[in-house]
């Protein structure tokens, strides 16, 4: 159940007190299994057509879901029992393939996406006679020629933010922006964040990482993250996913471990809300936890800053698209006791204009 | 005005879309230019241009193809083409049954090339596909082909060496009876469809591999969501984009690549050039359609005019009259039209809707028909998804209507009638010896067995529970109140090539992971994977299972896939079978071609990440 438990992992991060959007989104498979059912029985959906009615035989596409129990179909789920009860009603003109298809299917736990396979999945290499592509008859020799796009690397840099926010105390321009390069299942993700007021870097945080696709839709990443700016700088070890959520949720979760016992957490999550093809809208919001003060850097232990905003970006292409926005930035714990007793604000809203691009 | 620094976009938003619309009809310069001659076709460029528009016609047992980069210009935009002998399509070639044909292929590019007979049977050395036939053609040198012509009808062929293909490398081929000529028709004329993009296809492989939904520019808005709630309430328009969301799947997800992107040509002419195909009235006209484009499925029409199909991927088929065929990429069908007084728009809408290919039937040239609109896209339903289960879709399908209207209607309930129905089949003899003895694979098994391997990254949906009926049009032609050709439509004449039954069966999983842009079988890209074994002179079953949401051209070098019905019946012989979203299907193979041969999706982007196997028949 790797995907379900990557889920529960950013879930589970993200849950620590900070997000009520993440906080209760439920586990993929369960939410799955209860999609499968609802979506796939709607008892009202079933068109009457005339020209069903001069086909009596095609049976699957009438199998007669009216009539099915659908009070009884969330229970399916776990016990196989109501599903061998069930699908008998289900009107099959073949009773025995649909016995076949039952045994076959694993209702114990019917899903379609992610999971864990069964014991007796199919083997994807019984076909193979024991050849491979560089052996037995008819192999070219020497090295295998034939390489496909699987097998080569790509890269890409996206610029997510470039964007110069405007606020009552002054401005600043920050950058957010992620490189990769590699193949479908391993490559190498750079990420880069920071910040820049008055001429001068006020924070940078660079990671260099190892993404390893593990689920569907997510990867974990292993590798460093080095910050800098004003403060002495600081060096961690990072451990991240980084993946879509259902309901189309980007989130990005690393847990950190530095010198001197220092622990960091930081979280991000954001939505693209097309309002038409090229006009989108995104949400978008990123806290940072820290285990341990780090008064040097003006950081307090526990839940420190963070940050949401709202940015309408156009699409003039997929890769070039300026956006304006808004965006609410916080301190809190002991971070905004640090800020106060310097004399800095602790909140604040910045005016934003900026672009989103990658190539 | 000045724009206001906040808003750098708004006076952009104002520009009216004509790049755009120049860039969808293409130009009409390639029919000018190819009407005043080659001298004015240099203008641009030093070198010769690419012909476009027709493809000449070589005929005979010894042919020379040089493959080269000419300059074309389809869009307003010059571009480099790969093309064989300086055309686009390049030349039909036309050969005869049972003459052994010497093709001798010279690469003038700066990187290997090759050139694979599509559909052809032919010792494996002359298949044309590098690493697995041959080494390819290097850069400056020839590879001679020689086999022994031993089939008819209609084929093409294509480079199979990265994306050539995509950039103008394919012609057709014509094979005519040892006998003679057919004499179906007074007029013959090759339909030949593709794709063309000025980007280069490997940066676009590379975009969808960073946003697999570049090209898509149909996806579900908030927009849309206000008004189904208007419209159905907000349970209901919540409840309807419920599944996909939590899936991370999209329903508008129909192509991978659109008009956002492509031209859609017609024998080498966009829909500006309008290629025009002559014909005096109550003439039969006989169409080869072929799809030779690279990622699209083409929907073509004739309004005014039906179209009796006689042939597919080369085979004859029992004649059937149709409004619209889907024709799927890389395959053929041999339609025949008998045009009255009129002029007539062959129409090629894309699967997706985004654009069209066109053409014209006329009594003479410069004559033209309406054009008529695109359909509006038709999103993805359960059925879909999630095959049989999609119970609330596979209804609205109403088998049979979308296609089988009138007289097919009861052959198309057959597919779902299936185990038992076979009195309808032609290959009764296998089924019934098998029947008679029990044999379990009288039938196609029915039970999804998915890899160990589909569990992971590389796959984004599993169906547990396909449907396995061939009679349903497809997404976007169900119920749309045309006569749409289905499988289940097609009988190939003669029946199946070897009456033994199946003495073994094989099952692959069409897979893959739309939102990394992955494509593979049974979750295994071919890097990782190994070949499928076939004994020599086995007879074997294949069934394909597709879990995925999109429709995948499966296309076997070197040997038949003979079709069957869900019961078990034979249908129609292909070289290249389209299987439909959560379908599926199965086919039987003799294994009667030693050698190693390729086995891929013919999308070419699938291919190309992946979704590709080698067969090793020994």
């Amino acid at each position: 159940m790797k995907n379900q438990r990557m889920s529960m992992l950013a879930i589970a991060i993200t849950a620590l007190g900070v997000s009520p959007v993440w906080g209760q989104t439920p586990d993929d498979a369960e939410m799955m299994d209860h999609a499968l059912h609802q979506g796939a029985m709607p008892p009202a959906t079933v068109k009457p057509n005339a020209d069903q009615d001069a086909m009596p035989a095609r049976d699957n596409s009438k199998m007669d879901h009216g009539s099915m129990d659908h009070g009884a179909m969330p229970g399916m789920k776990p016990e196989p029992s109501d599903v061998a009860g069930t699908m008998p009603d289900m009107n099959h003109d073949n009773q025995a393939a649909a016995q076949q298809d039952m045994s076959g299917m694993d209702h114990g736990d019917m899903q379609m996406q992610g999971g864990s396979a069964p014991a007796n999945a199919r083997d994807p290499h019984a076909y193979s006679g024991g050849y491979t592509l560089e052996s037995g008859p008819y192999a070219r020799t020497g090295p295998r020629e034939l390489r496909m796009a699987d097998e080569h690397n790509f890269g890409a840099l996206r610029v997510d933010r470039l964007e110069r926010g405007y606020t009552s105390d002054g401005n600043a321009t920050a950058y957010d922006a992620q490189a990769w390069f590699g193949r479908d299942y391993n490559r190498l993700v750079i990420k880069a964040e920071g910040a820049v007021a008055q001429g001068k870097l006020q924070e940078a945080r660079t990671e260099l990482l190892w993404g390893h696709a593990i689920a569907t839709f997510w990867d974990t990443q292993l590798g460093a993250r080095y910050d800098s700016g004003v403060g002495p700088d600081r060096g961690w070890l990072a451990f991240g996913v980084q993946g879509l959520a259902p309901y189309w949720f980007e989130v990005d979760a690393s847990a950190y471990v530095g010198n001197n016992g220092r622990t960091a957490l930081r979280l991000g999550a954001a939505y693209e809300l097309l309002l038409t093809q090229k006009l989108i809208l995104q949400p978008r919001i990123e806290v940072n936890l820290y285990g341990k003060s780090d008064a040097a850097r003006d950081i307090g232990s526990g839940l420190s800053d963070g940050a949401a905003g709202l940015r309408l970006r156009y699409e003039f292409t997929r890769q070039f698209a300026p956006y304006v926005g808004m965006e609410r930035v916080s301190k809190f714990g002991q971070t905004a006791d640090l800020a106060r007793t310097a004399n800095e604000i602790t909140n604040e809203t910045r005016w934003i204009a900026g672009v989103r691009f990658w190539f | 005005m000045q724009p206001h620094p906040m808003y750098p976009f708004t006076p952009f938003i104002a520009v009216p879309d004509l790049p755009r619309r120049r860039f969808v009809q293409g130009l009409a310069a390639g029919g000018l230019l190819l009407g005043l001659g080659p001298m004015i076709n240099s203008a641009w460029a030093r070198g010769a241009n690419t012909t476009t528009g027709y493809a000449p016609v070589l005929e005979g047992t010894e042919f020379d193809l040089t493959i080269a980069e000419t300059p074309v210009n389809f869009t307003g935009s010059p571009r480099m083409a790969t093309t064989i002998n300086g055309s686009i399509p390049g030349p039909t070639l036309r050969w005869r049954e049972g003459d052994t044909v010497t093709i001798r292929v010279t690469n003038r590019l700066a990187v290997d090339s090759s050139i694979h007979w599509h559909g052809i049977l032919l010792p494996f050395e002359m298949d044309g596909v590098p690493g697995i036939s041959f080494k390819g053609i290097p850069p400056g040198e020839t590879f001679t082909y020689r086999f022994k012509v031993t089939q008819t009808g209609t084929y093409w062929y294509h480079s199979h060496s990265g994306m050539q293909e995509q950039t103008g490398m394919y012609g057709a081929i014509i094979i005519d009876s040892a006998a003679g000529r057919s004499t179906q028709a007074d007029r013959d004329y090759v339909v030949q469809f593709s794709d063309w993009t000025d980007e280069d296809p490997m940066r676009v492989l590379s975009q969808l591999k960073m946003q697999s939904d570049y090209y898509n520019y149909n996806q579900p808005t908030a927009v849309d969501f206000f008004k189904d709630v208007s419209r159905n309430g907000f349970k209901a328009a919540l409840d309807k984009r419920k599944m996909w969301n939590e899936m991370r799947m999209n329903p508008t997800d129909l192509a991978d690549i659109s008009a956002a992107t492509y031209t859609y040509l017609m024998n080498g002419s966009t829909p500006a050039a309008n290629w025009t195909g002559l014909f005096r009235p109550g003439e039969k006209v006989r169409l080869r359609l072929i799809n030779s484009g690279a990622m699209t499925f083409f929907d073509v029409r004739i309004p005014g005019l039906k179209m009796t199909v006689v042939q597919t991927d080369g085979q004859d088929v029992e004649p059937v009259t149709v409004d619209e065929i889907r024709i799927g990429v890389a395959e053929t069908y041999d339609v025949i039209v008998t045009p009255g007084d009129d002029t007539y728009t062959i129409f090629a809408q894309s699967m997706d809707r985004t654009g069209y290919a066109r053409g014209t039937l006329a009594t003479r040239a410069g004559l033209m028909a309406a054009v008529p609109e695109l359909d509006k896209p038709e999103p993805l339903g359960m059925g879909d998804m999630m095959g049989a289960m999609g119970g609330g879709d596979m209804a609205g399908m109403d088998h049979g209507s979308g296609g089988g209207k009138g007289k097919m209607a009861g052959k198309s309930g057959m597919g779902g009638m299936n185990h038992g129905g076979m009195a309808l089949d032609h290959s009764m003899h296998a089924q019934q010896a098998g029947m008679a003895l029990g044999d379990p694979l009288a039938k196609p098994s029915t039970t999804a067995r998915h890899a160990n391997t589909e569990y992971g990254a590389s796959t984004d949906m599993r169906v547990d529970m396909a449907r396995t009926n061939l009679d349903d049009p497809g997404i976007g032609l169900r119920n749309n109140g045309r006569r749409v050709l289905t499988y289940a439509d097609l009988h190939t004449i003669g029946g199946p090539l070897d009456p033994r039954g199946p003495g073994r069966e094989i099952e692959l999983h069409l897979t893959g992971n739309m939102e990394r842009y992955t494509w593979s079988l049974d979750g295994l890209e071919f890097g990782k994977s190994t070949p499928v074994h076939f004994k020599y002179g086995e007879r074997v079953r294949v069934i394909l299972h597709n879990d995925t949401m999109m429709t995948h051209p499966m296309h076997m070098h070197g040997m038949w896939s003979e079709l069957e019905s869900d019961g078990g019946g034979f249908q129609v012989r292909k070289h290249t079978i389209s299987v439909q979203p959560a379908q599926r299907i199965s086919f039987l193979v003799n294994a009667d071609a030693l050698g190693r041969w390729a086995w891929h999706c013919h999308l070419l982007l699938h291919m190309d990440a992946g979704m590709f196997r080698e067969v090793v028949v020994a």
